[in-house]
């Protein structure tokens, strides 16, 4: 009993908090059901009086490609995963667990790299693509993003907990450097690897900056940028029907974080614990 | 001895400004059981690990049958390493942890693929491998954990996979780094037999390296005692005890240790221990300073007093079954003396407040001041053999 009273209390404190963090989520679902006269009447209502969820949604799905702007979303965002531990792991094993001249001042371009934000060198990257006619492509969404420091630091402070031994044993059994990291290490760094892919996953899906200067063509946009499209179209502000485009391009999110959840919190924890 | 299986010819490591290893030269005879015995830090197991290829030395060379491997990685080296910590692979069974050395040796590598086993040549491959790794079970007795993967044995049959890995692939070599260091003391003295017996009949070329001498006595063809970077002395369990050539060999193998009675030498080759004369023929110049070692179970404790014998003041009887061994404080000697004997015959030393040391038959070792063993004069080795 000496213990109900702070669970009482602890469950308030985070239901609160809860509300609060989920009431635009509620707002926003709430008003892609209503027609546009209703959003802008007084108060504050989550249940509406006029049903105009279909018209919204029809909207949503017709005025922009949304079904292709998911799908590019899906894309761009799974090649920039799979890029980013294709190329961080090999580099992370090796500032982890190989001995070379030169290994500590590489990390410490990594961790400098870390403090290297996107805006700082969007224009060099415009630049270049624009050089490399890579501009209005899905792949210049990807490319500037294969490399990630975030994911070397990661996945190197992950590698140097895997015990020498686990290695040398694969190097006397006949592992090359390379099977070692993709038979070995991989499944081993696995907590770090998923919890870096949610990390990549939500970051670069509802990134709008860099595809706002890279993509001008629409059924080319990612899922924020096709919305952007989408008011712009919309010229009269029909927020019912912009409400209906955020719900659908925020559902896959949502639904992909409720899936990896206990994986993230995992991730959460071990990058706590190691890092 | 015909050509040495494995030969490490001065080799030298250093880490950073610390030398860990120095002029090491030891040859393994093919089928040879060799254990690398010292205390923690002595280098043994980089040196095991130079052997496989692990480390690089800085000087010296890595023959295998006569070949230079020095420059030659690990993964082609076809040396089978246990370590310590066991090191399976936590994500597969034992029955993958088995098969991998296999897998990677046998498989090109499309044929490693994950789909390519569909093909009938590497299907056959993989159930050749899957036979192999059975008959390893078997033999090891782990047949019922072969899809248990690390996390859900213990330490024991973690131990035993990490042999069967070793052993499945017929390695030219087994390089074994302190394998028995983390099991309980029953299971080791167990192991110790199946491992001997394991070398027995795959009858391959094994360097096992451990701090514990009664494993390297106990399991090896020879013993090679590493102490501060350096092999000191190669040579048969036998030999190592009864004929070190150094102090430092005789006071770290032997348990309890070697008594050592620091002593002056008078004329004619005798040593003076507080002016006790307790040896003769030593091979030493009057005046010299030499250090006796006399092995626990050489020494003998007498009621009687005489010119020959030292004076020690008995401290504690302790009993040990078979067995027991008193404890003697002697003037001059800080870390006192141990005498092994009987039960019975300790129990009536019980209570006197004199005793009187001497070494049964002269059957002791003398050492100069630098720790390097004296010769004694021809007679010696006949009673020293008399009295082993």
């Amino acid at each position: 009993m000496t213990r109900a009273i702070p669970r009482i209390l602890r469950l308030l404190v985070l239901g609160a908090g809860a509300v609060v963090v989920l009431f635009p989520f509620a707002f926003m679902i709430s008003t892609s059901l209503k027609p546009t006269s209703e959003v802008f009447s007084a108060g504050l209502a989550l249940v509406p009086q006029t049903w105009a969820a279909g018209a919204n949604y029809a909207k949503a799905f017709t005025r922009i490609p949304m079904g292709r702007i998911l799908l590019n979303g899906v894309m761009v965002c799974g090649a920039i995963v799979l890029f980013q531990i294709v190329f961080a792991l090999p580099a992370a094993y090796a500032l982890a667990k190989l001995r070379f001249r030169g290994r500590e001042m590489l990390f410490a371009l990594v961790l400098l790299g870390l403090l290297v934000p996107i805006h700082a060198i969007s224009i060099p990257l415009y630049a270049a693509a624009r050089t490399l006619g890579l501009l209005n492509t899905l792949a210049v969404l990807i490319v500037p993003f294969t490399l990630s420091v975030f994911a070397i630091f990661l996945f190197r402070q992950f590698i140097k907990a895997i015990p020498d031994d686990l290695i040398h044993a694969a190097r006397s059994d006949g592992l090359s450097e390379t099977a070692i990291v993709w038979r070995i290490v991989l499944p081993n760094a696995w907590p770090a690897a998923s919890a870096f892919a949610i990390f990549s996953v939500v970051a670069h899906w509802n990134d709008l900056y860099w595809p706002l200067i890279a993509i001008s063509k629409t059924h080319l946009a990612t899922p924020p940028l096709g919305l952007l499209f989408f008011r712009a179209a919309e010229v009269g502000d029909d927020y019912g029907a912009l409400m209906a485009a955020t719900v659908v391009i925020t559902a896959p999110l949502v639904l992909f974080f409720l899936l990896a959840q206990r994986l993230f919190i995992e991730g959460m924890t071990m990058t706590g614990l190691k890092g | 001895m015909s050509q040495p299986a494995i030969h490490l010819r001065g080799i030298g490591k250093a880490f950073g400004a610390t030398r860990v290893l120095e002029g090491i030269d030891l040859a393994v005879a093919p089928g040879e059981f060799i254990a690398l015995v010292g205390p923690s830090g002595c280098g043994k197991s980089t040196l095991l690990r130079i052997a496989a290829g692990l480390e690089s030395p800085d000087s010296g060379q890595v023959l295998l049958d006569g070949r230079d491997v020095t420059a030659v990685r690990a993964a082609d080296r076809d040396m089978a390493m246990v370590f310590q910590s066991y090191a399976l692979y936590p994500h597969l069974t034992a029955r993958q942890n088995m098969a991998l050395p296999l897998v990677m040796r046998r498989l090109g590598r499309a044929e490693r693929l994950p789909f390519a086993r569909l093909l009938p040549a590497v299907g056959n491959k993989l159930a050749a491998i899957g036979r192999e790794v059975a008959m390893a079970a078997e033999m090891l007795k782990i047949a019922p954990l072969l899809d248990r993967k690390p996390a859900q044995m213990s330490g024991g049959q973690r131990q035993r996979v990490a042999l069967g890995r070793a052993l499945v692939r017929h390695p030219r070599a087994f390089l074994m780094d302190e394998p028995l260091s983390n099991l309980d003391a029953a299971l080791r003295v167990h192991t110790r037999g199946e491992i001997v017996e394991l070398h027995r009949r795959a009858g391959v070329v094994t360097l096992y390296v451990t701090h514990d001498q009664e494993e390297a006595l106990g399991m090896a063809d020879r013993v090679a005692v590493m102490l501060g970077g350096r092999i000191l002395q190669v040579a048969t369990p036998d030999a190592i005890y009864r004929d070190p050539v150094d102090v430092a060999v005789a006071s770290f193998i032997g348990s309890p240790r070697i008594n050592l009675l620091p002593a002056r030498m008078a004329s004619g080759g005798v040593a003076q221990v507080n002016g006790h004369a307790m040896a003769e023929r030593i091979g030493a110049a009057a005046g010299d300073v030499v250090t006796l070692g006399i092995r626990p179970e050489h020494l003998r404790l007498e009621t009687a007093a005489a010119p020959s014998r030292l004076p020690v003041r008995p401290e504690r009887i302790e009993f040990l079954g078979a067995e027991a061994l008193v404890h003697c404080r002697a003037d001059g000697i800080a870390a006192g003396l141990i005498a092994r004997m009987a039960p019975e015959a300790a129990e009536r030393l019980r209570g006197l407040p004199t005793l009187h040391a001497h070494a049964l038959g002269g059957a002791l070792l003398a050492f100069d001041a630098r720790g390097a063993r004296v010769a004694r004069t021809d007679v010696s080795a006949m009673v020293l053999a008399h009295a082993g």
